[in-house]
């Protein structure tokens, strides 16, 4: 969390995007963050995916629960809304803001501790709930902000700073999200800006419950030796199943892509945005939910770390479909809108006599 | 001994086994004399249990109109062995029992002052039906056929709520007028009909409506806007959520797109269901949950983040006995203190406390705009007794011309503007800042929510100085909530009085009762309601004007009492706690021997020097 605003000296050439904006129009405060953290580099990647979808930044409302990843969002997008709540908890609020209004691009962030002990309740039912949203994962394996304690997606046999050895079994957010219904799930690394920055934008185009886990070390807590969520850990075991190439067409134009068989597979989105995901493994079908729940799954128990989108169903639902809710947001309804009123109060008396 | 006789008012109780089908058929007997004219006020006492443990339902018939219990029982309807010795206890010395007699018990098994009236109930079905479910069923309905003639009820009456019932299934309608009438019959022909206790038609129900609190609360929530609803399962609020449903699903789909302006969201738990309503308050909708003592315990967290960042919340609690998961069926006034000071820190929360249904359709639909108003939690204190209880009340009114007050919002032409815009500057002087929603304007009023400390323009900040006026101003803004909440409300005794006594929510009409009787024993009380907090100064103004003020309420640690000596200074040798906290409500009984035997020790009797 800071009060230090960044000057406001933009250079005269900076270039400008479709909605009128610099890249500097889409940075916040500057961040109080340990130099080298791999948060900051994934809010770079938002700011950098924002300012390529020509989102205008105050449309994004940013939420956020405690601790050093939910700090970030004070880090960009400085015009707009945040929220930064309360342990764990981002999920639920996230969801009612969604309620009550649908038009605008929601962006959850979270971290280790907040989103997989705290808050693994609320992050397994707004997964399962389908709340239109990118919820980003800072997954250090660590509490940075209290120096150090594992959290609960350190892996089982790493070492703290301490020297402690952590004797429980971790979390895999990654899997929950899959088991739970999310409809776009996805693990990069925050020293990986060319898979990530992609996967962001395509992860806030999909309409529905769209989750990134971003491995992100603790450089004062988590990048030693015996971690395995280290830079050195994580970029020797990385094995990345695609690369994304996000295009971005409006609703109902002509998609045509070009891609060579068996190299490139093209994922058209409900609101007719396409993914083109560029292959590396050449086996992976990122339709597959449970091939994809085995796979990550068995590369874990290798010790490898797979990254890449995991998992994307071209045809979401979300919780608005699910509850059937009018187009309008319920923010701007007023009485006219939603009182019966006092004819049908009459009525609704005249039955209780 | 002389049986009780009496007209249009009695108390009658009824004593049955929880799922044995009775708590329709006791309804449709309170209904019956409802529809005579006679007002009626039932409570289902029930344990927290599906199958199996004794439930009671209890009709005070009034032709005065007092709702609340009297305490005491006219005529026990004592259909559960279990209970027997308490049910037969609890009867009025003249009063009567009616039990099943299909295996006639000793006479030492009742008492020599009651009348016992012997109906073979299981023989009587089981000769009619032989399908066990019709059995136990409608045997129901048969004593309600026997008391109908017992208290002289028109059975016409009872037809007519069953045509209402069983409208257009013809085959049901046929065969409880059919166990009625079988009741009926059985007594006329051998029991002595009527009673000394009856019904007479009378028209002293007038245009009321027969209602309970949470559907009340429900459809108050409906009209006042109410877009987002987000609950967990809990006793006793479970059924206002669930109302609010109905009342949606009927009055706020789009009757051309069929889509829905509401959303409901049965929450994985109470953190969830509150945190839903901040968000969505925070963006802008009106939003509300409802639960009960424990959930707000789940919920403080968050109430105190909403307190802090200045969020509009409402919360409805339907209290129930606590504390812990105390008695979850059972109706208490106790969470007054954890919904006040609701949260860590130095908090303070609007309250506000309904008599009655309508007072629950009121407050509920005022909530929400106090909420937007003071930009604050609001809670609605109801209870077991007024949320989950039939009860009469004034016809619910709305007034068209009405707007909802969205409180201090800034739309983007005042942004536009370009007056200086601080999320948390006292612009006003009444401790409400002006706020934004998210996605307003692309470079103005844009600003970092949070629960941590900050500066007026909502900028992180720990200084002191910061903090500070931050804190000064949330209590400059509960002082501007003083004269938004709902005014207390003074009963005056006939004749000038030295006590008083202060009262709120569902102890109302109990008290209403208590206050007449004591009267007529010449002990006058001047009576303040209590309907919200924070207290107005009328309420300090009322408390130093007597020598000794009541305090009626429904707790052990007289929970209102405290807050009154806290928060409005009052002294608090003035204030003679009357409390009532066995789970059951209060009864003008209870009420009056307790200020009658305060009363008679704070009478100043002269001393007179004995001269020998």
């Amino acid at each position: 969390m800071t009060y230090i605003a960044k000057p406001r000296l933009h250079h005269p050439t900076l270039p400008i995007n479709k909605v009128g904006y610099t890249r500097r129009d889409y940075e916040g405060k500057i961040s109080t963050l340990c130099a080298g953290c791999g948060h900051d580099s994934i809010s770079a990647a938002i700011i950098q995916a924002c300012w390529e979808l020509d989102i205008e930044p105050h449309r994004v409302a940013k939420l956020s629960g405690i601790g050093c990843s939910s700090k970030t969002p004070d880090y960009f997008l400085g015009n707009s809304h945040g929220f930064n709540s309360v342990h764990g908890r981002m999920p639920s609020v996230l969801t009612g803001a969604n309620l009550a209004n649908r038009d605008l691009i929601y962006l959850g962030v979270s971290g280790d501790g907040d989103s997989a002990s705290i808050g693994i309740g609320q992050f397994a039912h707004v997964m399962r709930r389908g709340v239109n949203m990118l919820y980003i994962v800072e997954n250090n394996g660590v509490y940075g902000l209290t120096k150090g304690q594992f959290s609960a997606t350190a892996d089982q046999g790493s070492q703290s700073k301490r020297g402690v050895v952590n004797s429980d079994s971790p979390v895999d957010l990654v899997a929950l999200a899959l088991q739970l219904g999310a409809t776009f799930v996805a693990r990069s690394f925050s020293g990986d800006k060319n898979q990530l920055v992609p996967l962001i934008k395509a992860a806030i185009v999909h309409p529905g419950a769209a989750f990134i886990d971003v491995i992100s070390p603790c450089v004062a807590f988590n990048n030693h030796a015996g971690s395995t969520k280290s830079y050195e850990y994580v970029r020797d075991h990385n094995e990345p199943v695609n690369r994304i190439d996000f295009d971005y067409w409006p609703k109902r134009e002509e998609i045509t892509v070009d891609y060579a068989e068996g190299e490139v597979v093209s994922v058209t989105q409900h609101d007719g945005s396409v993914l083109r995901l560029r292959k590396l493994a050449a086996d992976y079908d990122p339709h597959d939910r449970i091939g994809a729940m085995n796979f990550v799954q068995q590369r874990q128990a290798q010790g490898e770390v797979v990254t890449g989108l995991l998992f994307v169903d071209p045809q979401p639902e979300d919780l608005h479909a699910h509850l059937k809710t009018a187009e309008t947001p319920f923010n701007t309804l007023g009485a006219k809108e939603l009182c019966p009123g006092a004819t049908t109060l009459e009525k609704i008396n005249a039955s209780l006599r | 001994m002389k049986p009780i006789e009496a007209v249009n008012d009695f108390v009658v109780k009824f004593a049955n086994v929880n799922g044995s089908g009775s708590a329709s058929a006791n309804e449709l007997f309170a209904r019956a004399i409802l529809r005579m004219g006679v007002p009626v006020s039932p409570r289902n006492i029930f344990p927290s249990n599906i199958q199996g443990l004794p439930t009671w339902y209890e009709v005070r018939v009034t032709e005065k109109s007092y709702l609340g219990r009297r305490g005491g029982v006219d005529l026990m309807v004592a259909m559960n062995p279990q209970t027997w010795e308490r049910d037969i206890k609890e009867i009025e010395s003249g009063g009567y029992v009616f039990y099943d007699s299909t295996r006639a018990l000793p006479k030492s098994k009742f008492r020599d002052d009651i009348q016992v009236i012997g109906m073979p109930l299981t023989e009587v079905c089981n000769s009619t039906y032989t399908d066990p479910r019709q059995r136990q069923l409608f045997k129901n309905i048969i004593y309600v056929g026997a008391l109908s003639a017992l208290l002289d009820i028109d059975p016409a009456v009872i037809e007519k709520l069953f045509s209402e019932q069983y409208k257009g299934k013809e085959k049901l309608l046929d065969s409880n007028v059919k166990a009625l009438h079988l009741g009926r019959d059985y007594a006329l022909s051998n029991l002595q009909c009527p009673l000394g206790i009856k019904v007479r038609r009378t028209d002293k129900v007038g245009n009321k409506i027969f209602l309970e609190g949470n559907s009340a609360a429900a459809l108050g929530a409906v009209y006042g806007g109410a877009t987002v609803c987000a609950w967990y399962p809990i006793t006793p609020s479970s059924s206002l959520a669930e109302a609010f449903q109905r009342f949606c699903q009927r009055h706020r789909v789009d009757p051309q797109t069929k889509q829905n302006k509401f959303a409901i969201v049965q929450a994985e738990d109470e953190l969830a269901s509150i945190g839903i309503v901040v968000g969505a308050g925070w963006n802008g909708a009106r939003a509300f949950t409802a639960t009960s003592g424990p959930g707000i315990s789940l919920m403080t967290e968050f109430i105190g983040l909403a307190y802090f960042a200045e969020i509009p919340v409402t919360i409805i609690d339907v209290q129930r006995g606590g504390p812990s998961t105390g008695m979850p069926t059972r109706t208490q006034q106790s969470d007054v203190l954890a919904c006040a000071y609701a949260s860590h820190g130095d908090t303070k929360h609007v309250l506000l406390f309904p008599e009655d249904p309508k007072e629950c359709f009121d407050f509920t639909a005022q909530a929400l705009d106090l909420a937007e108003r003071l930009q604050t939690p609001v809670f609605v204190m109801t209870d077991l007794d007024i949320g989950m209880n039939t009860r009469l009340c004034d016809p619910l009114q709305w007034d068209d011309a009405q707007a909802y007050d969205r409180g201090k919002l800034m739309s983007y032409e005042r942004l536009e503007a370009g007056t200086e815009f601080g999320r948390y500057l006292d612009v006003d002087g009444d401790g409400i800042a002006y706020r934004t929603l998210p996605g307003t304007h692309p470079t103005r009023g844009g600003y970092f929510t949070r629960g941590t400390t900050k500066d007026r323009f909502a900028r992180y900040s720990e200084a002191g100085p910061d903090y500070m006026e931050n804190m000064q101003r949330l209590l400059r803004k509960f002082e501007t909530a003083k004269t938004l909440v709902p005014k207390p409300l003074l009963l005056p005794a006939p004749k000038p009085a030295r006590f008083g006594a202060i009262f709120y929510g569902s102890t109302s009409p109990a008290m209403a009762e208590a206050l007449d009787a004591l009267a007529e024993r010449g002990i006058l009380v001047n009576a303040l309601r209590i309907r919200a907090f924070p207290f107005a100064d009328e309420i300090v103004d009322f408390c130093n004007s007597h020598p000794w003020v009541f305090v009626v309420e429904q707790n052990r640690d007289a929970q209102l009492k405290t807050l009154l000596v806290n928060e409005a200074g009052v002294n608090q040798n003035r204030l003679i706690p009357v409390l009532h906290y066995d789970g059951t409500p209060i009864t003008a009984r209870y009420i009056v021997d307790e200020i009658a035997r305060h009363a008679s020790a704070h009478t100043v009797v002269p001393f007179k020097k004995v001269v020998s």
